[in-house]
């Protein structure tokens, strides 16, 4: 176990969803530790309440039981506009879809938290550094449509890292991305894990864990395994911007 | 989020769906343009009505006799000859009424004239060498008549411009003898133009000596002063002369019932009061009648919000996932609704305001329609309401927005 102290502590937390006359238990009991700098997958088939975890995580939900305590704090005691400053500040979302909003450049999509956070101290420098690192400066103005999956993907995770939060939160970054943009995205998020960012990774695909340093298995609402594993592509490995710089080009 | 970032995001909200923020626009524009036009309208109508109880002349206070009755039937306004010239040498007293310039008597008489071959009708008014300057006319040729002639009862006349034009076929009238009621008269000046009057036509007139009239005119009705007309000092004396007025004659007839006086008097104020109380009320009634398509416009743009809030369920779910708050969303849609609406009401103020340019030289019957008069109240008004109206029905789709669920949001295809 690691003696540092828990950037994410949940204790009993389940979560119940009423649907209609049906109480559907999602989350039974987890118990979980994560601490900063870890690079940690949540692995799960669908219904394993791996996404509802991810809510709770992301502070989009709050547990029906148990406490969420993130980084210190009890989740549970915020009002909505709180956990939206906590998601705007701390927490970095990346989906399965993207979810980018249409009709604006990737450099608005990436400045977006900023302006949430009301914080416009050199915003736009800020916004284009965020493109840089993941190797899209040259597509700061073009729209989503015009971007490819991968490249609509690191965009997202340009928007996820510009507030420098404590979690970069990727559900199934993967699922919507054919196989090398998937690669070139987990090596991204290799690198970010190198440079101490905390990152938590929902998936199904086992491939995709392998590049985690930590696997969380779910099943039935409740941990089945957690097991810690050399990740696939360590320290060291092909830099992921160099190729990414050339894919952009192309 | 700032209202320069609201705005920013509204603008590209809105510029995202062109056709259909430019038909929601649309209602608005109609809805303010009818307003600024339709109170425009009003207000030129009140405006050329005021003008023309103006013309009347200026701080005037007109005495009627009452009505009488024969055998228990009223005879009708100003029917009586209860006024005569003792009441209107006492009215000119100064000692007694320090407020007016002076009062004269007027005596009608009806005046078919001719000149040489030519006819026409006017109405033939008798009075003194005051009534130019306290009914306003301007003399354009020639001159009025004078004091003396009152006193020894010359025949001469005064005419109005319309007898000009239709008696003496550009011929200068000044020293032309004419005919009225058979009795000849000279022609020792004529008033300058007044221009068209709703009240009736105030240059179709032929004025005499009142001694002229009572002799040769008014047949066998004798002295009769059929009106009193009263020049007050000021605007500001105008009540006080009235007051003045009223006292003279209720002691002089020796009126018994001042509630009951067998005089009536009326002031140019009072016959404003009535035309602009008129006026005023067809303004209101054209105003609120356009008002109803500016709520038809109001409920257009709810319409379309709710529309575009469905549509960005999941644009709402993740600007909320990103970290904006309850009123970061509902500001960025409340903007965006006032934005639709007061651009709408922007441009429905210069629409409604050119069209009432074109209005005043648009040609009817007899001349143009009256000029409408754009208010800069009404203008303010309008931009503010069409905001409000923004405002009030963007209130229910942006609370709705912001109200959202972020995972259900998210989830929404």
């Amino acid at each position: 176990m690691d003696s540092r102290q828990p950037l994410i502590s949940l204790n009993g937390v389940t979560k119940v969803y009423r649907m209609g006359e049906i109480e559907v238990q999602a989350l039974r009991g987890i118990d979980l530790q994560i601490v900063e700098g870890e690079f940690i997958a949540i692995m799960g088939a669908s219904g394993s309440g791996k996404s509802t975890l991810m809510n709770l995580i992301g502070c989009l939900d709050t547990p029906s039981e148990g406490t969420y305590l993130l980084e210190d704090v009890d989740v549970a005691e915020l009002d909505d506009d709180s956990l939206a400053m906590i998601r705007n500040l701390r927490i970095g979302f990346v989906f399965q879809s993207f979810n980018l909003i249409p009709r604006s450049t990737a450099l608005h999509n990436v400045e977006m938290p900023l302006i949430y956070a009301g914080d416009s101290a050199q915003r736009l420098e800020r916004a284009l550094a965020a493109l840089d690192l993941v190797g899209l400066a040259d597509r700061a103005h073009h729209q989503p449509s015009e971007l490819s999956g991968g490249q609509q993907q690191r965009v997202a995770i340009a928007r996820a890292l510009i507030t420098e939060p404590a979690i970069l939160l990727a559900d199934e970054p993967t699922g919507n991305l054919d196989t090398e943009s998937s690669l070139e995205i987990m090596r991204l998020l290799t690198r970010l894990n190198e440079q101490g960012r905390t990152i938590v990774l929902i998936t199904h695909e086992g491939d995709i864990a392998t590049f985690a340093s930590r696997v969380v298995r779910l099943r039935d609402g409740l941990i089945l395994s957690d097991d810690r594993q050399v990740p696939r592509e360590p320290a060291g490995a092909e830099a992921p911007s160099e190729q990414a710089a050339a894919e952009a080009v192309s | 989020m700032s209202v320069g970032e609201a705005l920013r995001l509204a603008w590209q909200g809105l510029l995202a769906n062109r056709l259909r923020s430019g038909l929601t626009m649309l209602g608005i524009l109609i809805g303010v343009g009818a307003v600024i036009l339709l109170v425009a309208v009003g207000n030129g109508a009140s405006i050329k009505v005021q003008n023309q109880v103006q013309a009347l002349g200026s701080n005037i206070v007109y005495i009627y006799p009452s009505s009488t009755k024969a055998g228990g039937v009223s005879q009708g306004f100003g029917s009586g000859s209860t006024l005569t010239q003792a009441d209107v040498n006492a009215l000119n007293d100064r000692s007694q009424a320090p407020d007016i310039v002076t009062a004269i008597p007027v005596a009608q008489a009806s005046g078919n004239m001719t000149w040489q071959n030519q006819n026409w009708f006017a109405q033939t008014t008798g009075s003194t060498q005051d009534f130019a300057q306290v009914r306003a006319y301007d003399i354009k040729t020639g001159a009025m008549f004078t004091a003396a002639d009152v006193t020894s009862s010359s025949k001469v006349v005064v005419v109005g411009q319309t007898v000009v034009d239709n008696l003496f076929q550009g011929q200068d009238p000044v020293g032309q003898q004419i005919k009225i009621n058979r009795v000849t008269f000279t022609v020792v000046g004529t008033f300058a133009s007044k221009g068209s009057a709703a009240l009736g036509n105030q240059d179709n007139v032929a004025v005499v000596p009142i001694t002229t009239a009572w002799n040769y005119l008014t047949g066998g009705r004798g002295k009769n002063i059929s009106q009193i007309v009263i020049q007050a000092t000021s605007a500001d004396t105008v009540k006080a002369a009235q007051t003045e007025a009223t006292n003279i004659l209720l002691n002089l007839h020796q009126v018994a019932d001042p509630t009951n006086p067998d005089f009536t008097s009326q002031s140019q104020q009072d016959i404003l009061n009535a035309t602009s109380q008129i006026t005023g009320t067809l303004t209101v009634l054209l105003g609120a009648i356009a008002a109803i398509s500016l709520v038809v416009g109001g409920i257009g743009i709810m319409n379309i919000m709710l529309v575009t809030v469905t549509e960005r369920t999941r644009e709402i779910g993740i600007r909320k996932a990103i970290g904006a708050r309850r009123r970061d969303i509902l500001l960025q849609f409340l903007i965006e609704s006032m934005v639709l609406s007061g651009l709408g009401g922007l441009l429905g103020i210069a629409a409604g305001w050119l069209i009432a340019l074109q209005i005043g030289s648009i040609k009817i019957a007899g001349g143009t329609l009256p000029q409408p008069v754009v208010s800069i109240p009404s203008v303010l008004l309008a931009f503010g309401v069409s905001v409000g109206i923004g405002l009030f029905f963007g209130i229910y789709p942006a609370n709705r927005a912001a109200g959202l669920h972020p995972i259900e949001a998210l989830r929404y295809e």
